[in-house]
């Protein structure tokens, strides 16, 4: 990654209305931390049994069973456009609600619940790569590593 | 909304429906008292719940429709048609007041001042003779398109109160109905459908404890775990029990709608309505309302005639439209019958030919059946006048559309004079639907049983056996070729299988007229499935038409068969067309082309481009005489060589006379021997597989049928060698040979003649179809000695492609010539000004090789 010119934007940016506004589930891709707002977040899964789509977009991995319901399954590695997780590597997934449809994002890792503070947020470098630019609604200084806020419609949104 | 408001819509909206239905019945029984006081009650109901509530107008409306009501109750005043039309008109007016209300929560502006005037001389009496047309029907005419209005925006309501509120029968109707109501409770279609959901997941739960309990012996949950079985199975089928609606619920408003149309068209018609009990599913059930609202409609106005050209026809003057729902073996069929005077064929036939849906030789070959079926036909209406009533644009086409969307077929049959009779067959529910559960490398599928016409296990030695023609494959089927699609190919998960011993398991799946077989790995049993929507991330693939989950928990895609043989189709499509493009020749869009149709050795139909062909003559065989091992006749003072069609024997011997599909080129003639001519039909060439049977091109649908597209240079190279030699060529030198040429040309079929004359004449050619093609293999770095192009193709024109070559590339100095259809003296110098080096119309063969051999001569050998 490019290093960052840190460009402080006004807290104006995100206007907070309640606490829960800026807790974040935080997941790793390939090394990656990210963050899903945890009011979208439904539901922490392990590995689940999941039916293969043919013909899908290539980021579906397919639909699972969760309680009666059913939810597409989405490999955020490819959709990202990182390399495959290795094989035999441990997965989890995180089901998020989307106008209603359940969507269940394939992760390496979940992480815990976080609350962000808006002083750390900062816009997406330009530079980012177009695939992540197009998913990512921003970026988080935590004081080792950096945290990319997911935009679940986007992602969704292939 | 207030509450006590939103109440009182919803109790009027269920009041005004029974209104409805008990007014017509009170026009047929003047004088049945139970009617006339649960009228006056209902609406003497209405009228005391607006004074409450502060509603003056609606009040006001209401409180005169009840007096006269009153008098009726009373003896007072008589029942005729014209007063009943006015009470209908106050419902109306007040249905209006009502969506008013609804959708701003106050009443309208205005006065009802004509209406209620109209009521009160009614009332008193003044009004019994008196023709109030004038006066109710423009109020009649407004407030109908208001009712609609109405209707759409209490439909959640509406839907709410019939989901508990089974449909009273017209015996059941009158004061007793107030009992029915107490007994039932109001409840939301979301809350009904929240339970389906959790019940399936009960269900499942159920299925992974008794899995459970399969591996454990003498278990102590054994016992309750049965009960607990039983249970959720009753659970189940109660809660689908909640969906089911009485099909008379979509006939509410029949009786009304016949009414008033009997009445606009001056026509007497008896509703009968039979087994308006009968349960579906709500959802099938407000699918199929619309259509068959059209239907009843259209038999009451096309079927039905007017009374006195009823009794002419020595018929009762009263038409009969008769309504008949029952339940076979799990479908639900509804029978739309009326004895009216049938469907007209010659009308039928006239309006087919006039909106150009056949021609009339077309139509001379079809049975009455076949040409009935047009009715169907998209952009079809019998009516000859748009009345009001019928003729809203929406046609029997839509109907059957939305029928066969739910899964539904619809077929009638009609005597001319006695009546047409509809037969519509839907499911009993989409929600749950029986589908067979197959395997393809190792996933499994759901096809909906209702498209399963059987199942075949094909073996090399049995008579149903797969065939391939050029590696797609089809079977043998009773004396039938149908054509198979590989579930495994069309689903991207793996190439074919190709079996030794020739044993698929194939699906014959049945989708409208057309049928096909799918080839599985594996079938396992029927299941009774949840048909659920794809995620919308998913919609887009065609092939699926929902998914669902199956006892074991696993979720299953179930394929949509059209959709599937549509998506069969196009990889078959790709898949030629890429596979033509890697080898620079032949591929299969073109535009209309005429074909000649005909038939030689097997039945199937074959076809061969027209322009191809100079003559058709019949021979008489006795002439025929062998030359060597080829068949010749003497015609026009030279020896035609005879060649009978690739893989077909010609019985030689044989007299009578032979067809004979006769290509001539200057002074040579070459025959093609045929059994019979067929057609000449005008379309374009897709050829959907190809094949590399020498003397085919491949097969296409041609008139609906498939037909093998015979390569016409293939016989003419097998009768002369020489075809496309240059008499005494000889003097040409070596010097031109191997040279490279690229042909650049749309048709294929120009492709495929041109490309072995040049061959002959000793060129290597080079054919793609357009220049974007041929621009690719310059950017590729190819190089070529000359070029020869069509003008008109598709992707970019030959003027532009000569433009962009003599501008800026490495070819701007070969030679290139046109080729074209257009050879004006305007072409000629518009060619030259752009930058061709000759310009020769499409049939000169010998200027093209002249041309070219010029060309190249003049060049030298500099390339």
């Amino acid at each position: 990654m490019i290093p960052q010119t840190s460009v402080q934007l006004g807290t104006a940016l995100t206007t907070i209305t309640s606490a829960d506004d800026n807790m974040y589930v935080t997941l790793f891709v390939a090394d990656q931390l990210f963050g899903i707002p945890v009011l979208e977040v439904r539901d922490i899964l392990g590995p689940q049994r999941i039916t293969h789509v043919p013909l899908a977009p290539p980021e579906v991995a397919g639909s699972l069973n969760l309680r009666g319901r059913i939810v597409t399954a989405i490999d955020v590695r490819t959709r990202l456009g990182v390399e495959q997780r290795p094989e035999g590597a441990k997965s989890m997934s995180v089901v998020v609600d989307h106008d209603g449809e359940l969507y269940s994002l394939i992760v390496d890792k979940v992480g815990e619940v976080m609350t962000l503070a808006s002083d750390s947020y900062e816009r997406n470098p330009v530079t980012l790569d177009s695939r992540w630019l197009e998913v990512s609604s921003g970026i988080h200084r935590l004081t080792d590593r950096l945290l990319i806020v997911l935009d679940v419609s986007r992602l969704l949104r292939a | 909304m207030d509450d006590l408001l939103r109440e009182f819509l919803t109790e009027c909206s269920e009041s005004l429906a029974t209104l409805d239905v008990e007014l017509v019945q009170l026009e047929q029984k003047p004088n049945d008292p139970d009617l006339l006081s649960s009228i006056f009650r209902l609406v003497h109901t209405i009228k005391g719940t607006c004074g409450f509530l502060g509603l003056p107008r609606l009040e006001k409306v209401a409180h005169a429709a009840e007096n006269v009501l009153g008098k009726f109750r009373d003896g007072e005043l008589s029942v005729t048609p014209r007063a009943v039309d006015l009470i209908l008109a106050s419902i109306d007016c007040i249905k209006m007041i009502l969506a008013h209300l609804e959708a701003h929560e106050a009443e309208p502006e205005g006065a009802d001042t004509d209406l209620i005037s109209a009521l009160n001389d009614m009332a008193n009496g003044k009004l019994v003779d008196a023709a109030p047309a004038e006066v109710h029907a423009p109020v009649v005419e407004e407030l109908y398109a208001e009712a609609h209005v109405e209707i759409e925006a209490t439909k959640p309501v509406a839907a709410q109160t019939a989901q508990t509120t089974p449909a009273k029968s017209t015996e059941e109707t009158g004061p007793k109905g107030a009992s029915v109501a107490d007994q039932s409770i109001r409840v939301g279609v979301d809350l009904l459908e929240n339970l389906m959901t959790i019940v399936s997941e009960l269900v499942l739960t159920r299925n992974q404890l008794l899995q459970i309990l399969r591996d454990q012996k003498d278990s102590s949950f054994s016992t309750p775990l049965q009960r607990l079985n039983q249970v959720t199975s009753e659970l189940q089928e109660g809660v689908m029990k909640t969906r089911m609606q009485p099909i008379g619920n979509a006939w509410a408003k029949l009786p009304r709608i016949i009414r008033d149309l009997a009445h606009e068209l001056g026509k007497k018609i008896d509703l009968q309505m039979v087994g308006a009990e009968t349960e579906l599913d709500r959802q099938v059930l407000e699918l199929i309302k619309d259509p068959l609202t059209h239907m009843v409609r259209n038999s009451a106005d096309h079927g039905i005639e007017k009374p006195s050209e009823r009794a002419a026809a020595g018929k009762p003057e009263t038409g009969t439209v008769l309504l008949n729902a029952y339940h076979e073996g799990g479908h639900i069929i509804i029978e739309i019958s009326d004895d009216g005077r049938g469907l007209a064929l010659e009308k039928i036939k006239a309006k087919v030919i006039e909106k150009g849906l056949a021609s009339e030789a077309d139509l001379s070959t079809m049975s009455d059946q076949q040409i009935m079926q047009f009715i169907f036909k998209p952009g079809f209406s019998t009516a000859a006048q748009v009345t009001s009533v019928s003729g809203r644009g929406v046609g029997m086409d839509v109907v059957k559309t939305n029928i066969e969307k739910i899964g539904g077929t619809i077929d009638f049959s009609s005597t001319k004079g006695k009546g047409s009779r509809f037969f519509i067959k839907i499911p009993l529910t989409l929600a749950i639907v029986s589908a067979l559960i197959v395997e393809c490398n190792k996933e499994r599928f759901a096809i909906p049983q209702i498209c399963v016409v059987e199942l075949v296990q094909s073996s090399a030695e049995s008579e149903h056996r797969v065939e391939r023609i050029n590696g797609t494959p089809v079977l043998r089927l009773r004396n039938r070729l149908l054509p198979l699609v590989s579930l495994r190919r069309t689903l991207g998960l793996g190439q074919d299988e190709v079996r030794e011993d020739g044993c698929y398991f194939i699906i014959v799946i049945q989708t409208g007229s057309s049928s096909f077989g799918v080839i599985v790995d594996r079938v396992y049993d029927t299941e009774e499935i949840v048909v659920k929507p794809v995620s919308p991330i998913l919609r887009d693939i065609k092939v699926f038409s929902g998914n669902t989950i199956l006892g074991d928990g696993n979720v299953i895609m179930i394929l949509d068969p059209n959709g599937l043989v549509q998506h069969a189709a196009d990889i078959q499509a790709d898949a030629s067309i890429s596979k033509h493009a890697a080898i620079g020749s032949a591929t299969h869009r073109d535009d209309g082309q005429s074909f000649l149709l005909f038939r030689a050795g097997d039945g199937s139909p074959k076809a061969v481009p027209l322009s191809l062909v100079a003559r058709l003559e019949n021979i008489d065989r006795d002439s025929i005489e062998h030359s060597g091992d080829t068949l010749v006749v003497q015609y026009r003072g030279t020896l035609m060589p005879l060649i009978s069609v690739a893989g077909c024997s010609n019985e030689v011997g044989v007299t009578g006379e032979q067809q004979v599909l006769v290509f001539a080129d200057r002074d040579k003639n070459m025959g093609l021997m045929v059994d019979e001519i067929l057609d000449i039909v005008e379309e374009k060439l897709h050829v959907d597989l190809s094949t590399k049977r020498p003397g085919y091109l491949g097969t296409s649908v041609i008139s609906g049928k498939a037909t093998d597209i015979i390569d016409a240079s293939y016989y003419v190279t097998t009768a002369f060698g020489d075809w496309f030699g240059i008499q005494g060529d000889t003097g040409f030198g070596a010097s031109l040979e191997n040279r490279r040429i690229l042909l650049v040309d749309d048709s294929p079929f120009f492709r495929n003649l041109l490309s072995p004359l040049l061959a002959v004449a000793g060129y290597d050619v080079t054919a793609v179809q357009g220049p974007t093609d041929a621009l690719k293999l310059h950017e590729d770095g190819l190089s070529f000695d000359a070029i020869i192009s069509d003008i008109e193709m598709p992707d970019m024109s030959g003027f532009d492609f000569v433009h962009k070559i003599r501008n800026d590339s490495r070819w701007k100095n070969l030679p290139i010539l046109a080729m074209s259809s257009h050879t004006t003296p305007r072409d000629i110098e518009r060619g030259h000004m752009v930058g061709f080096t000759d310009y020769l119309a499409k049939n000169d063969r010998d200027g093209l090789l002249a041309a070219l051999h010029q060309n190249l001569l003049n060049q030298g050998g500099t390339l």
